[in-house]
């Protein structure tokens, strides 16, 4: 947080600081006072309704839940990560056979909402006579949607390269792919790597699209579980707590990771150190590539 | 073809839902994820806590999670009983405004620092100065990662599909109820969003080129 906006606050703005501060902290709990007298109100903390934790039935299945979604998560950002890779070098290919097509598909692919994708494989294709269970579905669907996100960020890392890098990796007589493997791609990539883990956390997030198509992942579960009426009185809420904060737990370890590795690549001496006005337009082009994958959402 | 020729009175009315159910949340969460972002860059280190807490929450839940929180888990509290179309936009736009709170917050570093500086040296108040001198020149900046933002909120309007909401993404119920070809429909469908998302890339495109040079 900088302190560019305003100034260090003098003691009349302290105090005033101090009067926002007690109001803004007051409107806030008194909304989240108002949820939980809710809570209570509606008696959703109730034993019968926290019971379902002391089942061990449930207890596993919970862990075959988050291993599915991991399993999903897992799979498809392997899956992603190639496809991203491979359409990223087609579109940076030398000849335009290659590069055309490429850049159709991956443009589709990312136009087309991931949910539909999923419809489309799992509810489709049957009727052409191709069946594909619920997890090929998401699968694909992701390595599809993400892998065209990534093969976006991959190219605008490349691009975002100093030009004298290639200039002087082909003076030294490199061939072409000498270039792109030794020299361009290692840069890019550490360039890349926070941006991609954020893609990473957004593929993460949409395993639970699986949802829409009897994927029994982990928020397929919870829905199962809180509604279940008859043994444990809906604990929708108890329950959905609980999803929720694996999920963010989830994300937060996989941000704190992208956080870590900026660091690490922060302090290391080989980034690159680019001179001039160059620093503000591939910072440009880098926040432009960070917020077009973040905001894939 | 026939399956959209036969359909089209059903593939209009859904797409058209699906653009209402995106113009509304787009609103309302341009109009939250800014005042979110506002409060991010506030001096009172609460609401900096605040917006930063939220954010946080949001940007790391699945949406499908916020939509069966609004649409499973919220009538359980027996608050006010909303439809599921409103339970929908409620959960788009909450889910959005973190989005473009980090893409409205990200603009506002973009802006030089001697216009703060400028401003505070006139005696401008931090209201008057975020609203009449940074945040207009932060906007500009912002639009090519703001359409992407808005992008992404437009095709995420297909997970109402999962809660009896009607919009393109359940022209597929509607087809294997009448017995239609529901992977030709769902080809179209696709195409449908196709169309509608190419020309907000192009223009995302374009203004992106524009200002990059520009700065």
């Amino acid at each position: 947080m900088s302190m560019v906006l305003f100034d260090v606050p003098g003691p009349k703005a302290r105090a005033r600081h101090k009067v926002m501060a007690v109001i803004g902290i007051a409107a806030v709990l008194a909304a989240v006072a108002y949820v939980i007298m809710r809570f209570i109100a509606t008696d959703q903390f109730s034993t019968r309704r926290l019971d379902w934790i002391n089942y061990k039935q449930i207890q596993i299945s919970l862990v075959e839940a988050i291993g599915n979604t991991l399993s999903a998560f897992a799979v498809g950002a392997v899956l992603a990560l190639v496809f991203g890779a491979i359409f990223a070098a087609a579109r940076l290919s030398d000849h335009a056979w290659v590069r055309a097509p490429a850049a159709v598909v991956v443009e589709v692919f990312r136009a087309i909402p991931l949910v539909i994708m999923m419809f489309f494989f799992y509810y489709g294709l049957p009727v052409a006579g191709v069946k594909l269970s619920a997890f090929t579905a998401v699968v694909l669907s992701l390595m599809l949607y993400n892998g065209s996100v990534l093969a976006e960020i991959f190219r605008a890392g490349i691009n975002s390269l100093p030009k004298g890098q290639s200039e002087a990796a082909y003076a030294l007589g490199m061939r072409k792919t000498q270039v792109m493997t030794l020299v361009l791609l290692p840069q890019a990539l550490r360039a890349m790597m926070p941006t991609i883990i954020s893609q990473l956390v957004v593929l993460l997030k949409d395993t639970a699209l699986g949802f829409l198509i009897t994927f029994e992942e982990l928020l397929r579960w919870g829905t199962r579980i809180g509604g279940d009426a008859v043994s444990f009185g809906r604990p929708m809420i108890s329950v959905m707590i609980v999803v929720a904060a694996i999920y963010i737990g989830l994300c937060l370890l996989l941000t704190w990771l992208a956080n870590y590795l900026e660091k690490r690549n922060r302090r290391n001496k080989k980034v690159v150190k680019l001179d001039g006005d160059r620093p503000n337009q591939v910072q440009l082009a880098e926040s432009s590539a960070v917020l077009g994958s973040g905001s894939t959402l | 073809m026939s399956v959209l020729t036969n359909n089209l009175d059903l593939f209009l009315r859904a797409f058209a839902q699906t653009l209402q159910l995106f113009a509304i949340s787009a609103v309302l969460s341009l109009v939250l994820g800014t005042f979110l972002a506002a409060l991010r860059v506030s001096p009172v280190p609460v609401f900096r806590g605040i917006g930063t807490l939220y954010v946080t929450v949001l940007r790391n839940t699945p949406l499908t999670l916020v939509f069966v929180f609004f649409l499973f888990a919220y009538p359980l509290l027996e608050i006010v009983k909303i439809e599921p179309y409103t339970a929908a936009v409620v959960s788009l736009s909450l889910y959005t405004a973190a989005f473009v709170c980090e893409v409205v917050r990200s603009g506002i570093n973009t802006v030089p620092v001697g216009q703060a500086e400028a401003s505070r040296a006139l005696g401008l108040t931090f209201v008057q100065m975020l609203g009449n001198v940074v945040l207009p020149q932060a906007l500009r900046s912002v639009v090519p990662p703001m359409t992407s933002t808005m992008i992404a909120l437009l095709k995420n309007t297909t997970v109402a599909s999962g809660f009896a909401v009607f919009q393109a993404g359940t022209i597929r119920d509607s087809l294997s109820e009448q017995g239609e070809n529901v992977l030709l429909g769902l080809l179209w469908v696709a195409i449908g969003f196709v169309v509608l998302v190419m020309p907000l890339t192009y223009v995302q495109q374009v203004f992106e080129k524009r200002w990059s040079v520009a700065r």
